[in-house]
């Protein structure tokens, strides 16, 4: 296999995006990632799109071939690939293979979603409908439902606190308020969601012991990056940021067939599989984009990949490491908790906001400094379909 | 305009006199200070240049419920509505909420609406729970019948309340109402409905002091959001 590097990265702000449809999103995420490419419409030869539910929640099969057409890419070839909320990361996969295979040279890749067509119960069911038919769903169970007991799991193995998720809510709406593609961009505080009695308004139980600051948002959104292999990367105008290392693991599909529910397999494994591939360990990251769907992810993976022991993730909050300027930087973007769940989109907009933090071009107060490595999960299903990144900053 | 008083004594519906609502401070999710208070029908002119704009945004049914909003306070400000009251929401000063509501009789209040221009912070469900409060337990009314008019409106009042059906038309388009009994205000009371009294002096002045208006643009960005490509 070759090497591939990211050469073009585009998103557009997530959010409820009234006045767009899916096609328009995924076409202007994929027009700033090949303008950032300084690529044009010339030269993509392979085009993936990443969607879960384009055809439950817009009513609209086969958008790969009607976003070729729609970007002028003919006769790019073209594919949808749906893998739950890893559907982003999975697109990624896909299209870096493919480049590294030699069979392409130029790849685009994007991922979107549509959600907000539909009601919030709606959207909350949609998602639903990846878990087991018959041992889950039937009895109407929900992710954040499925959440909420992972949550009481691991605060009685772990000592994690309400605390310690409230400090994930803030640190992560902290950053949202920062990036100007984030969903939710308000600042939230301690006593307005935890101290004051009028919390109990501002911020319900969504599924105990989570509450309404610990769920991301439902989002429209989209992201996407164009692929080339390392040798081509000097046609290109910005760093290269090559994808140094991949994984991807699959666990149980039901929750109650796992060892240990709070044993996240899939996450170990697939940033075992990459941090292997990248000749890296966990020290090595300087900033990481982690799945946050709910505040307890972000504590639980930073776990598995390795950056703490288990059971340490909440200490680690607690003393600030995970903060900008802390130890590991994490979803210094805001994460899915503040930039939003776009879920088809997810997977490439957390490659997206490493990518920029490796050419070092965000503003200061988002800037991870001298950043050279970073790291993402993509956490599909309750973690039975995950794929991890591993970036590392080119030369120009 | 020039009245013919004779006239507009009839045209002019009786009213009863109703108690005041007591201010309140809320402090919202973002740790601001949200003060709650009643205005009065002076107040009306601010209000109308404050809703007038929002008549014209579709999203979330915003142009619906502003333009009746709009029509209910001016028949409050020139006399052609019984019995009604608008509780305003102001952070520094700044207006960000109304409820607006009126006592069908004596036992039964008829709730109109609730509109916000900073969203995100859950500042309806504080205002439709003044609202409710005001009906219960300063109005000592027995029940107040709803509607939603809009998707958002139905989750948060309809869902959040557990709001019993009735058959009975409200008056707000003949939609078949909903009902909070005392009962059930009570019962969600703890759940849904806070607030510290008395107001601070300092942000009570400040409140009193003006209703402060955003201009249009920020309240256009404020309901509908900014994501542009």
């Amino acid at each position: 296999m070759r090497p591939v590097a990211i050469v073009g990265a585009g998103m557009i702000p997530f959010g409820r995006r009234d006045d767009d449809n899916l096609m328009d999103m995924l076409a202007y995420a994929s027009l700033n990632a090949l303008d950032d490419a300084g690529l044009g419409d010339k030269g993509v030869q392979a085009v993936y799109v990443a969607n879960m539910g384009a055809g439950m929640l817009n009513h609209q099969m086969s958008v790969a071939s009607a976003l070729v057409d729609r970007l002028s890419l003919l006769p790019a070839a073209a594919e949808s690939i749906e893998n739950g909320p890893a559907s982003g990361a999975s697109a990624i996969k896909n299209g870096l293979l493919a480049v590294a295979s030699g069979y392409y040279d130029l790849v685009l890749v994007v991922g979107g979603e549509k959600m907000r067509d539909v009601s919030g119960w709606r959207a909350t069911d949609f998602v639903a409908s990846m878990t087991h038919p018959t041992a889950e769903y039937i009895y109407g169970i929900t992710l954040p439902g499925m959440a909420g007991m992972f949550t009481r799991l691991y605060m009685q193995k772990y000592g994690v606190t309400r605390e310690h998720l409230v400090q994930v809510a803030i640190k992560n709406q902290e950053m949202g308020a920062l990036n100007p593609y984030a969903h939710v961009e308000s600042r939230i505080t301690h006593e307005g969601i935890v101290d004051s009695w009028h919390s109990r308004v501002n911020n319900p139980p969504v599924a105990d012991p989570l509450h309404l600051y610990d769920v991301c948002p439902v989002s429209d959104g989209a992201a996407a990056v164009i692929l080339a292999p390392l040798d081509r990367v000097k046609e290109f105008k910005k760093t290269p940021i090559v994808i140094a290392g991949f994984g991807q693991a699959t666990d149980t599909h039901t929750l109650q067939e796992r060892d240990d529910p709070t044993d996240l397999k899939a996450v170990t494994l697939a940033a075992q599989q990459a941090f292997e591939m990248a000749k890296m360990k966990p020290s090595d990251i300087h900033v990481a984009e982690l799945h946050d769907a709910f505040t307890i992810l972000e504590i639980a993976e930073s776990e598995h990949v390795g950056f703490f022991k288990k059971g340490e993730g909440a200490k680690a909050v607690e003393q600030g490491k995970t903060k900008l300027g802390g130890q590991i930087p994490i979803n210094v973007s805001g994460g899915l908790k503040a930039r939003g769940h776009p879920v088809g989109a997810t997977g490439v907009a957390q490659v997206v906001d490493i990518v920029w933090q490796l050419r070092h071009e965000l503003p200061k107060e988002r800037q991870v400094q001298n950043a050279v490595n970073g790291l993402t999960v993509n956490f599909g299903g309750f973690g039975n379909n995950v794929l991890s990144f591993i970036l590392r900053r080119g030369d120009k | 305009m020039p009245i013919d008083l004779e006239l507009e004594s009839v045209l002019r519906p009786p009213e009863v006199s109703m108690v005041p609502y007591p201010p309140k401070v809320v402090t919202l999710a973002n740790g601001k200070q949200m003060v709650v208070r009643e205005i009065t029908r002076e107040d009306v002119p601010r209000m109308l240049e404050a809703v007038r704009p929002i008549t014209t945004y579709e999203r979330d049914y915003y142009d619906i419920v502003a333009s009746r909003v709009y029509a209910e306070l001016l028949a409050w400000y020139r006399w052609r509505i019984v019995n009604e009251f608008c509780l305003i929401a102001q952070i520094d000063g700044m207006l960000v909420g109304l409820v607006n509501s009126r006592m069908l009789n004596a036992k039964t209040g008829m709730s109109l609406h609730t509109l916000t221009t900073d969203r995100g912070l859950r500042i309806g469900s504080h205002m439709f729970a003044a609202k409710m409060e005001h009906h219960i337990e300063y109005l000592k009314q027995e029940e107040v019948l709803i509607v939603a008019e809009s998707p958002i409106g139905f989750r948060r009042w309809m869902i959040e309340y557990g709001l019993e059906p009735t058959n009975i038309p409200h008056e707000l388009g003949g939609a078949l109402s909903f009902r909070l009994s005392k009962e059930l205000y009570y019962a969600t009371k703890d759940r849904l409905v806070v607030g510290d009294r008395p107001v601070p002096k300092e942000l009570l002045d400040k409140a009193m002091e003006d209703i402060i208006v955003v201009d249009e643009k920020t309240v256009a960005q404020k309901i509908c959001g900014v994501k542009g490509r």
